[in-house]
């Protein structure tokens, strides 16, 4: 199958194979779309795929009468705090890595990869146990602190293969000038490092963003209840209301078709950097 | 300065990594006193049936999943590489399943594949109105199927930049040779994505392993027990029985499965790791 531009026989299999599969990727989120617009009453007598007959936006107020916009601040906070200490403690390691000359950064880094291994599920239950001795149990600090934890391996291994290609002489010439390791970090390797941190804090929004199980396992109440768990229980709670659970899900996924939009290209090589996940 | 990174991984990754270890010697309702149960959660676990069903569904997931999405996600990527326009606003399309969480994509399903309501209906075709979710035989194909909506995307982008990878000249040299598409895919795309594959193939084996969330939300484990997986046996068994001895016993079983396959698909096909990381990326 070549693929390159000058292609002479084209690549028939592949191609049905692609259209086919735009059909069974568009149809399901087409089909969130239309339902999301269709007036309750009209969901149970109308085709199912249709374009409704009378579109209203009954289903997203209803969605927001019913604290939505709570449980979407909750996944605001936690994915936000989760991402900025994540990129923070992960830089500083990475720095660490990079800049000692000895085992200890090499160790920290195989740590690391070992990290990238360990799935969610093996640690939930010693993770349920120790925020509930840790009194956090059904708090959203319950949420970002495992979050944060199990976001650290990949990212410094990203931003640690990153900082190996920042020439020596940069930091060469600002300890020369008497800069302290702090100051170096700050002022040489932030700024240099933007377009990892960028690349790795989408990815790892990504994946906050839509966790489910710390959120089902390590919280209860309606005050801190995450986004992709108020889905599940929006599913219980509207039952028959399907328009509503839609419009929620609709709502839902909005931050992360903007970042889609405006970060494709971070959020795409977060992924294949991402392979660990 | 690596002091913060170390603590939080140390204490929230590392420490319940062997508190689980711990943990299966115990019995320990969730709330309760801890008292000691030496190997009983091990022996109770091996001889229940739901456990042992558990495993056995969720070597059938993975092997399924792996024969569903190696092959179309392999395809997809091969087509993607290549550089025309409508090809990258395919990919651009074929990205928008990965922004969705498992429980939205769980919800959009049960409503799409409700046989009285769903897509069945709305094209009036009788093969598309069985009840999906509700029949037991059905179910485990259909989580197939909505897990490789999810993921087939992924590593779709990982063999599409696999294949970018590969030289250009070694097409053009078999095309003078008079190579059709077929031999060069065969002779040329396949072995030189060999890395590709293993990366891919591991990380879908591994994902099925631990697949949790998706299957939860879309059918709890049912209809009976037809799609109770580990990782779901698992969360049944600690969060709704009450048993973190026996749930921890479940989730070292799923540690150690993820860990020999991994270990075992490098070891069979004599590939680095960290070598096909680099390549794909």
């Amino acid at each position: 199958m070549a693929k390159q531009q000058s292609e002479h026989r084209p690549n028939v299999a592949g191609a049905v194979l692609a259209w086919v599969w735009l059909a069974v990727i568009v149809l399901p989120i087409y089909y969130i779309f239309v339902t999301s617009l269709r007036p309750r009453e009209d969901y149970y007598a109308e085709n199912p795929l249709s374009w409704p007959a009378n579109p209203s936006l009954g289903a997203y107020q209803r969605v927001l009468e019913n604290d939505f916009l709570r449980f979407f601040m909750n996944s605001v906070v936690v994915t936000a705090v989760s991402v900025a200490v994540t990129l923070a403690v992960s830089l500083m390691a990475a720095y660490v890595v990079v800049r000692s000359r000895n085992r200890f950064g090499r160790n920290l880094f195989r740590v690391a990869l070992l990290g990238i291994a360990i799935p969610i599920q093996a640690a939930i239950i010693p993770v349920y146990y120790l925020i509930v001795q840790l009194g956090l149990y059904d708090t959203l600090a319950a949420l970002i602190l495992p979050s944060i934890a199990f976001s650290i391996p990949l990212t410094l291994l990203i931003l640690t293969n990153f900082l190996r290609e920042i020439p020596e002489s940069l930091f060469e010439s600002m300890r020369m000038d008497g800069a302290t390791e702090w100051r170096i970090l700050l002022r040489l390797v932030v700024p240099l490092s933007r377009p990892a941190l960028a690349t790795v804090g989408v990815y790892q929004a990504l994946q906050v963003w839509n966790g489910f199980l710390f959120p089902l396992v390590l919280t209860q109440s309606a005050e801190t209840r995450v986004l992709p768990l108020s889905l599940w229980s929006f599913q219980g709670q509207f039952g028959v209301d399907v328009p509503a659970v839609l419009a929620a899900v609709v709502l839902s996924v909005l931050p992360m078709i903007a970042a889609y939009i405006l970060a494709r290209r971070q959020l795409v090589s977060g992924l294949t950097a991402g392979f660990g996940k | 300065m690596a002091a913060p990174a170390l603590i939080l991984f140390g204490v929230f990754a590392i420490v319940p990594l062997f508190g689980v270890a711990a943990l299966s010697l115990v019995h320990w309702d969730g709330l309760g006193d801890i008292t000691w149960a030496g190997f009983d959660n091990w022996q109770a676990a091996a001889s229940d049936p739901v456990s042992r069903n558990a495993l056995w569904l969720t070597v059938k997931l993975t092997v399924l999943c792996v024969l569903f999405q190696a092959p179309v996600s392999l395809l997809l990527g091969v087509f993607l590489a290549g550089r025309q326009r409508y090809r990258a606003l395919l990919a651009t399309l074929f990205f928008l399943p990965l922004l969705f969480s498992s429980a939205a994509v769980a919800i959009t399903f049960t409503a799409l594949l409700d046989p009285n309501f769903g897509a069945g209906s709305a094209l009036d075709l009788p093969l598309l109105t069985q009840n999906w979710l509700g029949d037991p035989d059905l179910a485990l194909y259909v989580i197939v199927f909505v897990i490789g909506w999810c993921f087939i995307p992924f590593h779709t982008l990982i063999y599409q930049a696999g294949t970018r990878q590969i030289p250009r000249e070694l097409y053009e040299a078999a095309r003078m040779d008079g190579a059709g598409t077929v031999h060069q895919f065969l002779h040329i795309t396949l072995p030189m994505l060999k890395y590709t594959i293993v990366t891919s193939t591991t990380l879908m084996t591994v994902g099925s392993l631990t697949y949790f969330d998706l299957i939860f939300v879309l059918t709890g484990g049912g209809p009976g027990n037809a799609t109770r997986v580990l990782p779901l046996d698992m969360y049944l068994t600690g969060f709704r029985s009450y048993d973190m001895g026996r749930a921890s016993v479940l989730a070292l079983v799923l540690v150690a499965v993820g860990l020999a396959v991994s270990l075992g698909l490098n070891r069979l096909t004599g590939a680095n790791r960290m070598e096909s990381q680099s390549e794909g990326s």
